[in-house]
């Protein structure tokens, strides 16, 4: 076979690949149709690399193989982790994917210099700059995730102007290698820069921005493998980034849009140090608190429950003690539902992952504008470890840092119960008059332990009927 | 500009069109899955580090290259079976009945 033709047998391949891609994610739609997808996924990747491996000009395959290797020996674990640690699972991935575009980019430099056109440089530095930051950023989420690192914004002074001077340097930089390629040694000192403003990205960004930050650090992701593939003229780089980078951005928005926050601030405007002043009003007002057999007893009597659960059912692992009472409540010909907001959980979509896992039907999980169309005909809204989500200060008080926020009305339902441990303010600082209504009832405790009361007071009404 | 690189513009173009059209119709319930199959397929990149570390150019290239495959490939694989173990998740209330 000769050259042209094998390379126009690789190309067909590539092209095979890209519409699997895009079917990949088109019946990602329904949960019916989405697992079709994965496998539509799975033979595109397939055929794309046997297409490279058959003909490519590959010279020696033995570290190839090593790299494959090595590869599926991390990514099979990484396939296999727990359903709550998936959150720092995708940000460790995006440090991957980003770290490989960035190491070709790099190579690409090297190989080619000084013979880069001043256009080709232009497009390895915007990919090694935005593939680097995202390696790094990506590697502080991925360490604010898992806990290594603390979850609190870390902020000092003048820290924006410190971190976008480091970009300019880093873009400066570049700059300074287009017009004049023999500076081969700025072009480590440009890489350097910008995964240190990955660092100082990310850093100053506290634990409740997480499903914003990390579905931007995956839009980047995407970003740096199409930038790749305008590098390398690669049309499926150029696709799978692309489609990588709107997902990621797409997420970003909604992201945004249900914390009724702008990108800007979520990047430059460290969250969750506002709010001193209003903590002692809040201590005079009461709450009325209740018992496993009170809960027990309300529930009985409902028609609709709506249940709105936050992160802190699954820190408190209750999700199963959950599945048993939204079981046991639905055998008594109660209807419940589970209202999820988009923020919930760590990473967009996470509440819905762990609610699935622990066998609720994906039909019965409902989105915040559906169920709060629900909310006046509601009975109780039982709250498990949620809390700024639900908060009325969204919709009624201005001077609260979370005002126009889109929020869960349960205090539209007849009666509201709160599980919670104490009367701490939430993640972000932020007091909840929701707690001081006459129609809420507080449930102090674990969640876990709580909704296990609950079920086993239900199970015991159960047993004398 | 280089005429490669007005073609590679339309092909991003269109394909981010593509994208934001077919992901803006993804349920939400699925947005966890959706990243991390976006992830697994944005790992196609394994494909340029294979060519890298594979065409013997200099030992950097070599080196980068098979680092950057061990990356990229984890995340293909990674990525599908944790896509797959999530959407195996998902029930609908008729199929189950226990």
């Amino acid at each position: 076979m000769n050259a042209i033709v094998q390379q126009n047998v690789t190309d067909f391949a590539y092209l095979i690949s890209i519409i699997l891609f895009i079917l990949s994610l088109r019946w990602l739609s329904s949960p019916a149709s989405a697992r079709r997808g994965v496998r539509a996924g799975e033979i595109g990747m397939a055929i794309a690399i046997l297409a490279t491996l058959a003909g490519s000009g590959i010279i020696q395959y033995k570290w190839i193989l090593i790299g494959l290797v090595i590869g599926g020996m991390i990514g099979v674990p990484l396939g296999f982790v727990k359903t709550t640690a998936v959150p720092q699972r995708t940000a460790l991935s995006h440090a991957f994917g980003a770290l490989s575009a960035a190491l070709i980019g790099i190579s690409e430099y090297y190989v080619n210099t000084p013979h880069i056109t001043k256009f080709g440089m232009v497009e390895i530095a915007l990919e090694v700059i935005i593939g680097s930051l995202t390696v790094t950023g990506s590697l502080i989420a991925a360490g604010k995730l898992q806990e290594v690192l603390p979850q609190r914004p870390i902020t000092y002074k003048g820290q924006n102007f410190v971190s976008l001077s480091v970009l300019s340097a880093a873009v400066l930089s570049g700059v300074i290698l287009m017009f004049r390629p023999g500076f081969p040694h700025l072009f480590p000192v440009m890489v350097i820069l910008s995964l240190g403003f990955g660092v100082l990205l990310v850093t100053p960004i506290g634990g409740a921005d997480m499903p914003t930050v990390i579905s931007l650090l995956n839009s980047y992701a995407g970003l740096a493998d199409a930038l790749l593939g305008f590098v390398l003229n690669s049309r499926v780089l150029i696709v799978a980034g692309a489609l990588d980078g709107a997902s990621g951005l797409i997420l970003s928005v909604i992201m945004c849009k249900a914390m009724n926050r702008s990108f800007t601030n979520v990047l430059f405007g460290a969250f969750g140090q506002v709010q001193a002043g209003k903590v002692g009003a809040a201590e005079e007002r009461t709450v009325r608190s209740a018992t496993p057999e009170d809960a027990a007893e309300i529930l009985t009597a409902a028609s609709n429950v709506v249940i709105v659960p936050g992160y802190g059912m699954a820190v408190a692992q209750a999700q199963h003690k959950v599945r048993e009472l939204y079981d046991i409540l639905t055998h008594r010909g109660i209807n419940v539902t589970f209202g999820v907001h988009p923020v919930a959980g760590r990473m967009p979509g996470h509440m819905n992952v762990l609610l699935a896992e622990a066998n609720i039907p994906y039909d019965k999980l409902l989105e915040m504008d559906d169920v709060n169309s629900e909310m006046p005909q509601a009975d109780v809204a039982l709250i498990i470890g949620a809390n700024d989500v639900t908060n009325p200060a969204a919709r009624t008080d201005p001077s609260s840092p979370i005002y126009g926020m889109p929020i869960i009305d349960v205090d539209k339902a007849r009666t509201v119960m709160v599980i919670k441990r104490s009367l701490n303010p939430g993640f972000a600082g932020i007091d909840n008059p929701l707690y001081y209504l006459d129609k809420t009832l507080m449930l102090f405790g674990d969640a876990k332990h709580f909704v296990g009361e609950i079920v086993r007071e239900l199970g015991q009404g159960q047993n004398q009927h | 500009m280089p005429a490669d690189f007005i073609v590679s513009l339309y092909v991003f173009v269109l394909a981010g069109f593509i994208g934001f059209q077919v992901i803006g119709r993804v349920s939400r319930l699925l947005h966890t899955p959706l990243m991390s199959l976006t992830n697994a397929l944005d790992a196609v990149v394994v494909v340029a580090a294979m060519i890298i570390a594979g065409r013997r150019e200099s030992s950097l290239a070599v080196i980068l290259g098979t680092i950057a495959v061990a990356a990229s490939f984890s995340n293909a694989v990674g990525g599908f079976i944790i896509t797959e173990r999530m959407l195996g998740m998902f029930k609908s209330g008729g199929s189950k009945k226990s």
